[in-house]
């Protein structure tokens, strides 16, 4: 089981969160020209690889906030955890 | 090669059984060949068998990180079934058992298919609409399905809760009476053990570090064991397809993920189906040896950990012992967990690439086993002709960018939520 240090509540279990993928996916501008290939790297195409993973979860049973994760895929091991703008705490 | 017959069982028997051949070599790679398949599991072993017999290509290497029947195809639980709506995952998928039915004389290996039926269980009357409509297409495309009322699956899997007043009632079921189960190692061993004998090279312990591309053209692989020169490459890597994409330059509609299985202890005979849930993600059967095999959803978070979470494998057993409430008194034998390669619509990819002579077999999200023959028959065609067989032209790699998905269950890219 993974233990995750939500930054507004402190450290909790797993069971408390969802998932939400790659936290490196950015939604094009809306402003500018997108190419099919922009849309289809935010929409589709993913790096999943193995080692550090920058992600998001939502502590859905908890206090319902977007957070960011750094996680490695291979050993489940945490380095850190930060708000969904940035910010540690 | 030696046939596998009673008479030469027999014969051997005088022998003490000392005096078998290998079922295959182990050769030093050869510094170039015609085709190399990166993969040794089922589908890279399917993939070699069927270049060789279908299509005279023998001068064949395949490189397998670990070795043969470790990965995915030793790993999973064993389902073989033909139970899609999309007319190309299901005539796909019934090309495939065809040569399933077909296998053990094929290969001269016995890889005990059981075609024991597979039911899916239905808890609404929505659900049995749903399902209505799907065997009504599946029969369309000539494969068997049979809607199943109350009554009628409660004859077939008594043990199932049929109680008034639990949360998911059983409502009915659609069963196609096919599908079922094989042996997953013989399918395993008994590929690599023809393509062997037909001339194609099974390297082990060989690990891809990267390749060699010139001009837009593959010429080459770098591995553990030193370069290889080859025309034509496959991959055919599941759950480390984003890995070697990585060191293509691509980044590809694929997500890796684990997912896990569990096997409780030996019991009696009691189920003679594959049984799935159809409240939640729960499927199970059970072995020749008595136990009971389990399986359910992904651990949830993109993972190459090859062993699963408790949250999980607790979640994914709830809903068995909602489903059969005499699961609980048995005890838990071995789990275990793969590491999945998830398409972002649920379906395939076998298909070329934009680098000439590479060609990409992934995607295979929950259901890589059932296809295995039809995969490496497909792909086989796909690389020795340089152009996709009708069977997967709807496994293409633009079809993310065209529009044209296979979205069977409807999910969306989120390849995490079962």
């Amino acid at each position: 089981m993974l233990h995750i240090k939500c930054p507004h509540c402190g450290m909790r279990s797993q069971n408390e969160f969802s998932y939400g993928g790659d936290a490196t996916v950015k939604r094009p501008e809306l402003n500018k020209e997108i190419s099919d290939q922009d849309w289809d790297n935010f929409v589709y195409n993913r790096k999943s690889l193995r080692g550090k993973h920058l992600e998001l979860w939502q502590h859905l049973s908890g206090c319902r906030q977007w957070i960011k994760v750094e996680r490695d895929t291979s050993t489940h091991e945490i380095f850190k955890t930060m708000k969904a703008n940035g910010d540690v705490s | 090669m030696q046939k596998y017959s009673i008479f030469n069982l027999i014969k051997n028997a005088f022998s003490n059984h000392e005096n078998w051949d290998l079922a295959w070599k182990d050769p030093t790679p050869k510094k170039e060949y015609d085709v190399v398949i990166i993969g040794g599991g089922g589908h890279g072993l399917a993939t070699a068998y069927y270049l060789a017999k279908e299509h005279n290509i023998t001068n064949v290497a395949i490189l397998e990180k670990g070795w043969i029947g470790g990965g995915n195809v030793g790993r999973n639980t064993t389902i073989i079934r033909s139970n899609y709506m999309h007319d190309d995952n299901a005539l796909f998928s019934e090309f495939g058992m065809d040569l399933w039915r077909r296998m053990s004389q094929d290969l001269n290996y016995n890889v005990m298919f059981s075609p024991r039926g597979i039911i899916n269980l239905a808890h609404s009357d929505a659900q049995m609409n749903t399902y209505a409509r799907r065997g009504n297409s599946m029969r369309l495309n000539g494969i068997d399905a049979e809607l199943l009322s109350r009554e009628q699956v409660k004859e077939i899997i008594p043990m199932a809760d049929f109680s008034e007043n639990v949360r998911f009632p059983i409502f009915g079921g659609l069963m196609q009476p096919s599908a079922g189960t094989a042996r997953h190692d013989a399918v395993a061993w008994g590929y690599a053990r023809q393509a062997d004998s037909m001339g194609v090279d099974i390297i082990q312990n060989c690990e891809v570090t990267g390749f060699d591309i010139s001009g837009g053209k593959i010429e080459g692989v770098r591995t553990s064991r030193g370069d290889i020169k080859a025309k034509k490459i496959g991959l055919c890597v599941a759950g480390s397809t984003n890995i070697l994409a990585d060191k293509l330059n691509m980044t590809l509609p694929v997500e890796t993920h684990l997912l896990q299985a569990c096997v409780s202890e030996p019991v009696k005979p009691v189920l003679d189906k594959v049984v799935t849930f159809g409240a939640g993600h729960f499927y199970i059967s059970q072995s020749d040896k008595g136990e009971m095999v389990m399986g359910g959803d992904l651990d949830g978070y993109n993972s190459y950990a090859q062993r699963g979470n408790l949250p999980t494998l607790q979640h994914v057993l709830t809903e068995g012992i909602a489903m059969m409430p005499f699961l609980s008194k048995l005890k838990m034998l071995r789990t275990w967990g793969g590491i999945m390669d998830m398409s972002m619509d649920g379906s395939p990819i076998i298909d070329k690439t934009h680098i000439e002579g590479l060609y990409l077999n992934c995607g295979w999200c929950y259901g890589g086993f059932k296809a295995t023959p039809a995969s490496g028959w497909t792909f086989a065609h796909t690389i020795a002709q340089d152009r996709v067989h009708k069977l997967n032209a709807g496994y293409s790699l633009n079809r993310f960018n065209t529009g044209y998905l296979l979205d069977e269950k409807g999910l969306g890219t989120k390849t995490w939520i079962s």
